[in-house]
C-alpha cells in the first residue's frame, strides 16, 4: 500500500504538495528493490531542477541509481540527515527518508503524475 | 564480470531452498544463484559476528588423478602442487603464455596421486579445457566434477561450534588451508578450512544429490548461533574488506600476478617449465607498470568498478588519470567507502593521497594497506 495523498512517477519517486512547495522522495517499493541504501547524493539548496531530469543518486551496497525529479522547481531544502543515516530511506521512505523540498515552478505538473492507484498498478505489473 | 551466455542458466541444486528462504535470485556466471536473503548488510554482519551459510555450488571442481597428477599441475599452474602434503591446499593461478591470469584457483591434495582444483564458475570451462590440453603426455586424467559436486561454505567465528557437533571429524585439527574427508550429517563430505570472507570457516564438498540435506542440517544447526544464509552480494563485500581479488574485477587475462600483488604465489623457483614462466620471469626482471592498491575514501562518495583514479601533479607528470577502480563499496565493517584499484607503482605507498572521479567530480582517497579488514586474533 502506498499513501494516497501522494503523487508518483513510473521511476518510483513520490511528491507531497504543501502549499507552493513539494517534498520529494522514493517509494517503499524502490527502496526495497535497491536493498540496503548506503549513500545518497542530493543537490544543494538553490539548485533548479528540471522535471524528469536527474537530480541526485542513491547507492545501495551493490548499485548506483539515478534520482529523477518528478517536478520542476528550485530546491529550498534537502534532508541532511541522510548524509549520516542513508538507511532512513529503507526504513521510512515516505517519512524521515524524504530527499528534497522544492518550490514548484508549475503546480500543474503535479496533476500529470500518477495517483496512488495508478502507481500501484505499475508496481503490480512489474 | 561474467562471460555473456546465451544458454539457459543452470539452477543451483539448492535453488528451491533459496526461493523458500525468500532470496532474491540472479543469474551469475551461467547459474541461478541467491544474491541476498534478508539484506546484504545484515548478512555481512552476521558472518563477521557469528556465522553465515553460503551456497557455492556454481564453483568448478576439477579432479586430476594419476601417477603424474602433481607433475601435470606443476606444468599447468604457477604454483608447485607436488610440494603440497596430502590434506593440504594452496592458492594458485593458471596463466596464459603471456603471463595473463586465466583464473585464480585453490588446489587441494586429496591423496598422493589425486588433486582437486577449484575454479571460478565463470572460468570453469576455460580452466577445464586448458588443463586437459596441458596434461597431454602426462599419466594423469582430468575429471570435471563441477556438475556432480555441491559446495556449501560456513564462515564466521561460530563456524567451528556449529559444524563440530555434526561430524566425527576433529575439525579443530584441520589447519587453515587443510582438507579432510569425513562424514557430516550422515554423508561423505570433503571438509576444507578455506574461504573467501576473511573469517575462520569451512567449505564442504558433497555429492550434488545430497547437498540439499547438508544445507538443511547446517542451516538448522546454525540458527541458535546467529547463523544466517548469505548470498553472493555479501560474499562480495566480505571478500573486498578482506582484500581478496575477484576474477573479472582485480584479475583478468590482461593482468599478471605481480601487478595484482600475488607475486608470492608464483613459484619461479620450482623445477621445470610451466605455462607463462618466460613471461613472468620478464615481469620480475623489468618490474610492473601498475599495481593493485587499496583506497579509503576521505570525502563523501563511493568508488565503483571502472571509475578513474586521479593523481595530483608531480615533478614528472601533470595531474590526471593514473589508473582505475576494480571494486568498491561502502564497507559495512569499517563504515567508510573502500576500493581496490590499479595505479602506478609510484602511487602505491600507503598514505599517498589520490582521488577517484565520481560522476565527473574528483573525490579524495587515501592509499591504505590491504587487507582493509583483519579478523581479531
Amino acid at each position: 500500500m502506498v499513501p494516497d495523498d501522494l503523487r508518483f512517477t513510473k521511476e518510483h519517486e513520490w511528491v507531497r504538495v504543501e502549499g507552493d512547495e513539494a517534498i520529494v522522495g522514493i517509494t517503499q517499493y524502490a527502496a526495497d528493490q535497491l536493498g540496503d541504501i548506503v549513500f545518497v547524493e542530493l543537490p544543494a539548496v538553490g539548485k533548479v531542477l528540471e522535471q524528469y531530469a536527474t537530480f541526485g543518486v542513491v547507492e545501495s551496497v551493490k548499485a548506483v541509481s539515478d534520482l529523477f525529479a518528478p517536478v520542476a522547481g528550485e530546491v529550498v531544502g534537502v534532508n541532511d540527515a541522510l548524509a549520516d543515516k542513508p538507511e532512513l530511506v529503507n526504513g521510512e521512505p515516505f517519512g524521515d527518508g524524504w530527499m528534497v523540498r522544492v518550490r514548484l515552478a508549475d503546480a500543474a505538473q503535479v496533476e500529470g503524475l500518477l495517483d496512488a492507484a495508478g502507481y500501484e498498478r505499475i508496481v503490480a505489473e512489474g | 564480470m561474467t562471460e555473456a551466455t546465451t544458454t539457459t542458466p543452470l539452477p543451483s541444486p539448492l535453488l528451491d531452498r533459496h526461493e523458500r528462504l525468500g532470496a532474491k535470485i540472479v543469474e551469475f556466471a551461467g547459474w541461478l544463484m541467491p544474491i541476498q536473503y534478508a539484506g546484504i548488510l545484515e548478512e555481512h554482519r552476521a558472518v563477521r559476528s557469528a556465522a553465515g551459510l553460503f551456497d557455492l555450488s556454481h564453483m568448478g571442481e576439477l579432479v586430476v588423478e594419476g601417477p603424474d597428477a602433481g607433475a601435470a599441475l606443476a606444468a599447468a599452474l604457477v604454483t608447485d602442487p607436488p610440494a603440497l602434503a596430502v590434506g593440504r591446499a594452496q592458492y594458485s593461478m593458471i596463466c596464459a603464455d603471456d603471463g595473463g591470469i586465466m583464473d585464480d584457483l585453490i588446489v587441494y591434495r586429496l591423496a598422493e596421486d589425486r588433486f582437486m582444483v577449484v575454479a571460478n564458475a565463470s572460468n570453469a570451462r576455460v580452466v577445464s579445457d586448458a588443463l586437459a590440453e596441458r596434461m597431454e603426455g602426462f599419466q594423469a586424467v582430468l575429471d570435471d566434477r563441477s556438475l556432480a559436486t555441491g559446495l556449501v561454505a560456513i564462515q564466521g567465528p561460530r563456524s567451528i561450534d556449529i559444524l563440530g557437533p555434526l561430524t566425527s571429524l576433529d575439525i579443530g585439527a584441520i589447519r587453515y588451508y587443510g582438507i579432510a574427508e569425513g562424514v557430516v550429517a550422515g554423508m561423505p563430505v570433503q571438509v576444507a578450512r578455506t574461504g573467501y570472507t576473511g573469517e575462520d570457516g569451512f567449505e564442504l564438498f558433497a555429492d550434488v544429490d545430497r547437498v540439499g540435506e547438508l544445507w538443511d542440517t547446517l542451516l538448522e544447526a546454525g540458527r541458535p548461533h546467529g547463523q544466517v544464509p548469505v548470498g553472493l552480494g555479501a560474499r562480495d563485500t566480505l571478500r573486498l574488506e578482506a582484500g581478496m581479488p575477484l576474477y573479472g574485477n582485480e584479475l583478468d587475462a590482461s593482468t599478471n600476478p605481480f601487478e595484482a600483488g600475488l607475486g608470492r604465489v608464483v613459484k619461479l623457483s620450482k623445477p621445470g617449465d610451466f605455462v607463462g614462466r618466460a613471461a613472468l620471469e620478464r615481469v620480475v626482471r623489468d618490474g610492473v607498470g601498475r599495481q593493485l592498491i587499496g583506497l579509503e575514501m576521505r570525502d563523501r562518495g563511493i568508488a565503483r568498478h571502472g571509475y578513474p583514479v586521479l593523481a595530483p601533479a608531480s615533478a614528472d607528470a601533470p595531474a590526471g588519470p593514473v589508473g582505475s577502480v576494480t571494486s568498491g563499496t561502502m564497507s559495512p565493517t569499517l563504515g567508510t567507502a573502500i576500493a581496490m584499484a590499479y595505479a602506478r607503482p609510484v602511487d602505491a605507498g600507503p598514505g599517498t593521497m589520490l582521488a577517484v572521479e565520481i560522476r565527473g567530480v574528483p573525490v579524495a582517497a587515501e592509499v591504505v594497506p590491504l587487507p582493509f579488514y583483519k579478523r581479531p586474533a
